[in-house]
């Protein structure tokens, strides 16, 4: 795998009957990481995931996994092969018991694990003799994620696995997730419009606001590197641009200046002593403030 | 025992690490426990295994805990409570030095609480100039 990652895109571009779905998207998932894919509906995560399987070509970038071309139609079979998917559709054949779907999909894996298949039955409480069709949406997307696992995959791609999932549900798939992760080292590439999920189990994320990337890199680091800084002044707040690296975004309210910078604070600290505020607040910001203070608002 | 708080803007793997030696502080963990292991502790609480191991290999450097190959992560001995008093035991004798000597210049014993203070106000008035 290339430099460590299994994932990596290249100012990724997708163009569908004259609607840019991606304009230059790029990221680099590390292996072994749990990467948070997040953007608000519409903003282009499937079309990613849908690019990097080969069931979309895109209109100009690059996007390799394990190193090999998504585009080529033989490098696609490879990785495919080497990827387990959960995608919005589940894959689920309706007519089908769950014991029969677990059949047929292993029929296709020659590193199926049967040992995973029982713990997993048994863990996610399945019933292996119940229709497909009686199953609720949690349950599908159970099943659909023990076919994923069980395969032996060393990347798992998942299209918002927890959207319309009840908390307890929600919860069982993030632990399964994490579990699985611990014991294969299996690299976790998932999107998702729900900011816990991502901030509780992703190591990794992206940010990314209509087919762009807004913002990425590990969690921890803008964690720690993201402050909120409020200046306050003894007239209006002036109209005043940065020059330090880093800053975000600057509001202006009344007396006020809020300032985010994704460099610390030292940088803006200093640079605004030269407008003479009569005081300075810090605090750290959380995922959420990142994801609605660099995703634009306004459609 | 560890109950990290994902939607805080403080790094997991700070919060573990605080919250582990807190539990030492505390004596709810003492020289010589073991730690739970990286994959049930990751999925108890349902955070990433990576975050997990990367506190573990940071309460090792602070030599808060030790990591014995294929054993776990155990409690060391009582690194930090040891670490603090053997430091303050060292300055207690530059103090006692110090003193003596001043006291034989014929220094009054205000004399040299006020040369003490003075001094720590000077450091810090830098300290502010400094940051």
């Amino acid at each position: 795998m290339a430099d460590g990652f299994v994932i990596e895109t290249a100012d990724l571009r997708k163009t569908y009957d004259g609607i840019d779905a991606l304009r230059g998207l790029t990221v680099s998932v590390p292996t072994g990481s749990i990467y948070g894919f997040l953007g608000r509906t519409g903003a282009g995560k499937t079309t990613t995931i849908k690019i990097l399987l080969g069931m979309a070509r895109p209109t100009a970038g690059r996007a390799s996994v394990f190193g090999l071309p998504a585009h080529s139609p033989t490098a696609s079979v490879d990785i495919r092969r080497r990827t387990g998917f959960v995608g919005d559709e589940k894959g689920l054949y309706d007519a089908m018991t769950v014991r029969g779907m677990i059949r047929h999909t292993a029929s296709f894996y020659p590193q199926w694990s049967r040992e995973l298949e029982e713990q997993y039955l048994r863990r996610f409480d399945l019933g292996a003799e119940r229709g497909i069709k009686t199953l609720s949406r949690g349950m599908r997307t159970k099943l659909a994620l023990l076919l994923a696992l069980c395969r032996g995959a060393d990347l798992l791609v998942l299209d918002e696995p927890t959207t319309g999932l009840d908390p307890a549900a929600t919860e069982d798939v993030l632990q399964a997730l994490v579990g699985h992760a611990a014991d294969h080292g299996t690299t976790v590439f998932f999107s998702s419009h729900q900011l816990t999920d991502v901030e509780q189990i992703a190591d990794h994320v992206a940010i990314i606001d209509r087919g762009r990337t807004a913002v990425t890199g590990a969690l921890d680091d803008l964690r720690q590197n993201y402050r909120r800084i409020q200046l306050v002044f003894d007239g209006d707040a002036p109209a005043y641009t940065f020059q330090v690296k880093g800053v975000e975004r600057v509001k202006r309210s009344g007396r006020v200046m809020t300032v985010l910078s994704s460099a610390g604070i030292d940088g803006v600290l200093g640079e605004a002593r030269q407008l003479n505020p009569v005081s300075t607040d810090s605090a750290p910001v959380t995922l959420k403030d990142i994801f609605l203070d660099t995703v634009a608002v306004e459609d | 025992m560890f109950r990290p708080n994902a939607a805080s803007g403080v790094p997991i793997y700070l919060q573990l690490m605080e919250q582990v030696k807190h539990a030492i502080e505390t004596g709810a963990l003492r020289a010589g426990d073991q730690l739970p292991g990286i994959r049930p502790l990751a999925e108890e609480l349902v955070i990433n295994p990576n975050t997990v191991a990367k506190a573990y290999r940071e309460l090792e450097h602070d030599g808060v805990i030790e990591l014995r190959h294929g054993a776990g992560a155990f409690v060391t001995g009582a690194a930090r409570e040891k670490k603090l008093t053997d430091r303050l035991r060292a300055g207690q004798a530059i103090v006692a030095a110090a003193v003596d000597k001043l006291r034989a210049r014929g220094v009054t014993e205000a004399e040299i609480r006020r040369l003490v203070e003075a001094e720590l106000t000077r450091l810090t008035v830098k300290g502010d100039q400094r940051g």
